[in-house]
């Protein structure tokens, strides 16, 4: 992945004149229209077989996360464990996709999934609000890469974004990937609760993609408004339009509010409906979530036993 | 004001403090004890079963932590509310028993009286079942009950109103919560209780009422991970055989039906602690170290 703009849509960020233009120039969202179809696609009825793959799907798509100020090390331990095997009692449950931890907790995580599947992915920037200098926000993201992280999920500065200084945050992802290196993926954090309107998050959207993000989330779940149907399917649109112009595939990733297996499987049809199928794998699709996971296991054990299963039969994190 | 429009009611089930239909959008004819048409009453589905338990369990902890002295006031404001509305359960009644109007109304005397009666047990039911222990070293040895947890209630079949009260108000006053499966034929009188518990100061989800087929509701709550124990009071000895079996897949607490031939007549507290748990807790009183000190 280039850390440069592909080249179909180079000359864009060629100066902040023309960013803006080109985030200004692109259509509108119909906010009626969105919700409406985000509505509707809601009201599939997945089951039995269908349900069965979707959960696995999902539960194998989860960013298992805390993001606590009291996360201790045996806590980032026991979700590390937890993420390799969602469920101990039925070891035909898929692992998760990845645990999600602060950059100071990222060599214990990678110490609880090592020699699994499961990947140790860490905020950076200054999370959540990405109120710092640019050398501070990179100083974070180069620490928990050196600590193994094998993704970055970094803040925008909503700040600047929202005062129109495009340019500004366009650099500021640019640097942050730069920082990643090769190894480390990065996922660029909107915090779609804080932009107001659906015409920002399209245009974070690009703004995103275009300085090479490799995935783009919703929002750091610390604000009211978190993932919404309408919000990732807005988003799921522009990394479909995106792929469709400069051949490059970017992830997406909702993140908070998201704790039922119903809202999970929801978002699944979104992604086939929207993006296609290229993004039902958890290489481009994650739910950044922590409550979500045990409810997808009750799901699951209801679906193999015909039993309704009860928080006692999953850990309490 | 002969040529006014009647007003009918639209009976709902009442879970986790709200009056939803069922999730399935069935509802089933109710009539009276000769057969004529009453009202139509939702016919509930194992996903309204889901959601009940979903809401008695988010519901447990509070209720369970209210001091036994706060259930006996909420539970004794169920009873001032019932007074009021009086006149409606003693219809209510009639029409699903086929009572006349004093016999009724007796009947719905006796099922005020035996909420304020469970009301006053809330705070006495500790010391009699449980209390100090004696035993032989430097301790305090104190038993005490606490509640099972989620209880699912079969209601009984052919007493609608003092019946449903005589298993209902047990289970909570002890601090359980409870899914009540209203009885089949008549569910309306369990449907209007659930509108006094709304106006009381019961917590939702305290009580949740269900109504439909007994047998198609009662089947997945007996196999619910998530649901502690099942009174069966309102099965017929096929089904509560399956249910016995089913429930016992995940050790729920089970309590067979017993015969009851007067519902009118002093319950015991047999009912109370079917679904209290005993905690014994071992507290050192002795000298516990070289300097004699004792606590």
């Amino acid at each position: 992945m280039p850390t440069t703009a592909p080249h179909a849509l180079a000359d864009v960020t060629a100066s902040g004149s023309t960013l803006r233009r080109f985030l200004h120039g692109l259509p509108g969202v119909d906010a009626v229209g969105l919700e409406a179809r985000a509505a509707s696609l809601g009201t599939r009825s997945i089951k039995t077989t269908a349900k069965a793959y979707a959960i696995d799907l999902a539960i194998s798509m989860v960013d298992l996360t805390t993001l606590e100020g009291a996360d201790t090390p045996g806590k980032v331990r026991a979700l590390g464990a937890k993420a390799v095997h969602p469920d101990p009692t039925d070891r035909t449950t898929p692992a998760t996709a990845a645990v999600c931890v602060y950059p100071d907790m990222v060599a214990t995580a990678k110490e609880a999934v090592a020699g699994s599947t499961v990947k140790v992915a860490s905020v950076a920037t200054a999370f959540p609000a990405g109120r710092a200098a640019l050398s501070v926000k990179l100083a974070d993201v180069r620490e928990a890469v050196a600590a193994g992280a094998d993704e970055i999920d970094m803040v925008i500065d909503r700040g600047a974004f929202l005062a129109g200084n495009y340019l500004k945050v366009y650099d500021e992802i640019t640097a942050v990937k730069e920082a990643c290196g090769a190894s480390a993926r990065l996922k660029v954090i909107f915090e779609t609760g804080e932009l107001s309107t659906y015409d920002n998050i399209r245009r974070a959207s690009w703004l995103g993609m275009l300085a090479g993000a490799d995935f783009i989330k919703t929002s750091t779940g610390k604000v009211a408004v978190n993932a919404t149907p309408a919000n990732t399917l807005l988003m799921l649109e522009a990394v479909r339009d995106f792929r469709a112009q400069t051949g490059v595939q970017v992830g997406v990733k909702p993140a908070g509010g998201i704790r039922t297996s119903k809202d999970a499987i929801k978002f699944l049809v979104l992604v086939n409906e929207t993006a296609g199928e290229d993004w039902l794998d958890n290489h481009w699709f994650r739910f950044g979530a922590s409550s979500l996971l045990n409810d997808l296991l009750m799901q699951r054990q209801k679906l193999a036993t015909g039993r309704y299963s009860g928080p006692d039969y999953v850990t309490v994190d | 004001m002969s040529d006014r429009l009647s007003v009918f009611k639209t009976y709902k089930l009442y879970v986790g403090g709200k009056f939803p239909r069922s999730e399935s959008g069935r509802v089933y004819e109710v009539t009276d004890a000769k057969g004529k048409w009453l009202a139509n009453a939702p016919q509930s589905s194992r996903k309204d079963a889901r959601d009940a338990v979903v809401a008695a369990r988010k519901a447990f902890g509070g209720w369970a932590g209210a001091t036994a002295y706060n259930r006996g006031q909420v539970l004794y404001r169920v009873a001032e509310m019932l007074e009021g509305r009086r006149e409606q359960f003693v219809r209510e009644v009639s029409d699903a028993e086929g009572l006349g109007k004093s016999k009724a109304a007796a009947v719905v005397d006796a099922a005020v009286d035996r909420w304020v009666w469970y009301a006053g047990w809330t705070d006495k039911i500790a010391q009699v079942v449980g209390g100090g222990n004696p035993v032989a070293g430097p301790y305090f040895n104190l038993s005490s009950p606490e509640p099972t947890g989620v209880v699912a209630i079969l209601a009984p079949q052919e007493s609608s109103f003092l019946g449903l009260v005589s298993v209902l108000a047990p289970v909570i006053a002890t601090g359980n919560t409870a899914i009540v499966i209203a009885s089949e034929k008549s569910p309306l009188p369990a449907l209007s209780l659930g509108e006094v518990l709304a106006t009381s100061d019961v917590p939702g989800g305290v009580v949740n009422v269900l109504s439909g087929r007994t047998a198609e509701i009662a089947a997945p709550l007996a196999a619910h991970q998530d649901v502690n124990a099942i009174d069966l009071a309102g099965a017929d000895d096929v089904l509560a055989k399956e249910l016995e079996i089913a429930a016992a897949d995940n050790l729920k607490r089970v309590l067979r039906p017993q015969p009851v031939d007067d519902w009118a007549a002093t319950p015991g507290i047999d009912r109370m602690t079917a679904f209290l748990e005993t905690k014994t807790v071992w507290h050192p009183t002795g000298s516990l170290g070289a300097s004699g000190s004792s606590y």
